[in-house]
């Protein structure tokens, strides 16, 4: 089973020394993007158990955070994953269409993965870039402005830094 | 040119940094507060200065700083509230990125009179970039004396820490952030207690918006009195607008609640105009939960006066022709975009993020959106709108949080204004699919009874 290396307990235990005696609970959510960044993109049923273990609380307390944020995965997903926002503003400017040409050049719809493993598409709720919509979160930073040309170029991008095209 | 408090330095090149930031005069009113002011004088200029909280409600600051419980020996805590999540609502991610240390001088001088020696900013966990934009900020803040112990030899210990969240419109409600700052799911509380007398940790307290927090470094600055000059009524200081959808300028404003709503969208310093040379139809002036208004409501009131960027005549008319200034998330409608595919988006929005807690807000909003949809998707029935009509009465006032008033309006004010378009949609299902209803006479001039 998958631990946190030394740096990452070092970064654990700066998240847990933010909060008061006693109250290491209140570092879950930021321990569970610390494990689900460490581990695959990802939290498994052993990663929360080891999270747990780790701030002294029990596996339920953490399954029951874990599956009610929406950042948190609670399946395998892609190497990378495009997390294009579909809410009110961004349905405005275009996000349907967005979607559909990642669905049509992925070959996958909201909630896949395709085979190869290295995208997976997810349709999100408003992630507060209305005003530079239409939008996709990838990995820690906002695409913003896209259009069809934009995500043929993101794809490559992905594609060329998985070493898939040179 | 409106007058600006905020973002008049945003973009001074390198404004991100704490030397430049200090150049152009920041950090002054932590100075002037830490020294020569006391945490009860620095209460009573926020309350002078009639400071309303930023983030949606509305609420005077100063008055709610007032609330905050002081029994002896416990730690209180002031969090800041960075958890925008409101469609149409941009503006604390702007702040935050731009000119960081606006915010950590705010929340210092907070601090300092609401007597917090540890500070939270619960941040959305979406913009996780911004972390590490708040986290410089604050290492410098702290190298250069501002933070730590013994603030500026004071005596005054302050910590700033950042929190992110993972994705939960929920945890904009003030007692779900406090959950979910201790670990937990973002189900709201039971009030009373309220967080000022039992917040994070059953401590005392004070949860406030990123911008009213912001906007306490102009006040100590200038003194509230002058901070109350500027505005208008019980609208005073500036606010942040972002401006999203059908406009030539989407974006952030700074502006004065003094200019009209008819400037805001067409003048070329704001929103620059309907995009493609398009007509207005429809606008959502406050951020996705408050009523939207058709254009003839929207730049004139019921009573064909001019209508205003401000608390007070956004609100013009209660929500029978009126609105709500709201978190301030400006989204505009053009004459192509449909009413009913509009609605049922944000419908959606709020299947997702019902926390599932109360169930007329949980099944309700399930409800809502399935309606919604078959009314989309040509399979609706006349007898579907009076329905809806039904289902956000009853999910109205009947919840623990306001999500469910967030999740009613929206739809009761669609078909308040717009029921002939839901019921064209009724009774055209096939041409429905193909186009739209358009503008139709949402701009029309609307008769103002003379009364005598």
């Amino acid at each position: 089973m998958a631990k946190f290396s030394e740096a990452q307990l070092a970064e654990f235990n700066r998240l847990v020394a933010r909060y008061p005696e006693g109250k290491q609970k209140s570092a879950l959510l930021p321990v569970l993007h610390l494990a689900q960044d460490s581990f695959d993109g990802w939290l498994s049923a052993e990663t929360m158990d080891y999270v747990a273990e780790l701030l002294n609380i029990t596996p339920i307390e953490v399954y029951e955070v874990a599956t009610f944020y929406s950042m948190y995965n609670t399946k395998p997903v892609g190497k990378y994953m495009f997390e294009v926002c579909q809410t009110g503003p961004c349905m405005l400017r275009g996000s349907d269409d967005i979607i559909a040409y990642i669905e049509k050049t992925l070959g996958i719809k909201p909630g896949e993965t395709t085979p190869d493993g290295l995208f997976t598409l997810k349709t999100v709720e408003c992630l507060g870039a209305c005003g530079y919509a239409p939008m996709m979160q990838l990995g820690k930073h906002y695409r913003e402005h896209l259009t069809k040309e934009k995500v043929d170029a993101i794809i490559d991008e992905c594609r060329k830094s998985a070493g898939v095209l040179n | 040119m409106s007058v600006k408090l905020l973002l008049a330095k945003a973009h001074v090149e390198g404004i991100r940094g704490f030397d430049v930031y200090r150049r152009e005069g920041g950090y002054q009113s932590v100075e002037k507060a830490l020294k020569q002011m006391n945490p009860e004088s620095i209460v009573e200029e926020v309350k002078k200065s009639g400071l309303r909280g930023r983030g949606g409600a509305g609420f005077p600051a100063g008055m709610k700083w007032s609330f905050i419980a002081k029994p002896e020996g416990v730690p209180r805590h002031l969090v800041c509230n960075a958890d925008e999540s409101e469609p149409g609502t941009f503006k604390d991610r702007y702040l935050m990125e731009f000119i960081p240390h606006l915010l950590i001088e705010g929340l210092i001088v907070s601090s300092f009179a609401l007597g917090s020696n540890d500070t939270y900013i619960y941040i959305r966990g979406e913009y996780a970039w911004i972390v590490d934009i708040l986290e410089e900020a604050i290492n410098e803040a702290k190298a250069n004396g501002f933070l730590g112990k013994n603030i500026l030899g004071t005596g005054f210990d302050c910590e700033i820490h950042v929190q992110r969240g993972a994705g939960a419109y929920i945890c904009g409600e003030e007692t779900a952030l406090i959950e979910s700052l201790e670990g937990k799911r973002g189900n709201p509380r039971i009030k009373p207690p309220f967080p000022a007398i039992q917040g994070v940790w059953q401590r005392p307290t004070v949860v406030n918006n990123v911008e009213t927090l912001a906007a306490v470094v102009p006040i100590i600055n200038m003194g509230g009195e002058e901070y109350a000059k500027i505005g208008v009524g019980r609208s005073t200081g500036t606010k942040l607008i972002s401006a999203c959808g059908n406009i030539n300028k989407p974006g952030v404003y700074e502006i004065d609640m003094t200019i009209s709503v008819e400037e805001f969208i067409y003048s070329d310093e704001y929103c620059g105009g309907i995009a493609n040379g398009k007509k207005l139809k429809a606008c959502i002036p406050g951020g996705s939960s408050v009523p939207i208004l058709p254009a003839n409501l929207l730049l004139k009131t019921a009573k064909g006066e001019t209508r205003y960027m401000n608390y007070e005549s956004l609100s013009d008319g209660g929500f029978a022709t009126g609105s709500m200034m709201g978190s301030g998330g400006f989204i505009v409608l053009d004459e192509d975009q449909c009413i009913v595919r509009n609605t049922l988006s944000l419908a959606r929005f709020y299947r997702h993020e019902s926390c599932g807690q109360c169930s007329p807000c949980r099944e309700g909003t399930g409800w809502m959106e399935k309606i919604l949809h078959n009314i989309e998707y040509g399979k609706g029935k006349i007898s579907d709108i009076d329905l809806l009509w039904d289902i956000q009465r009853k999910i109205e006032g009947n919840t623990i949080c306001p999500l469910g008033d967030a999740a009613a309006w929206p739809v009761a004010a669609a078909i308040r204004h717009f029921r002939d378009e839901f019921e064209w949609h009724v009774n055209n299902p096939l041409e429905a699919q193909e186009k739209n209803y358009g503008l139709a006479h949402y701009a029309d001039p609307i008769h103002v009874p003379v009364t005598a």
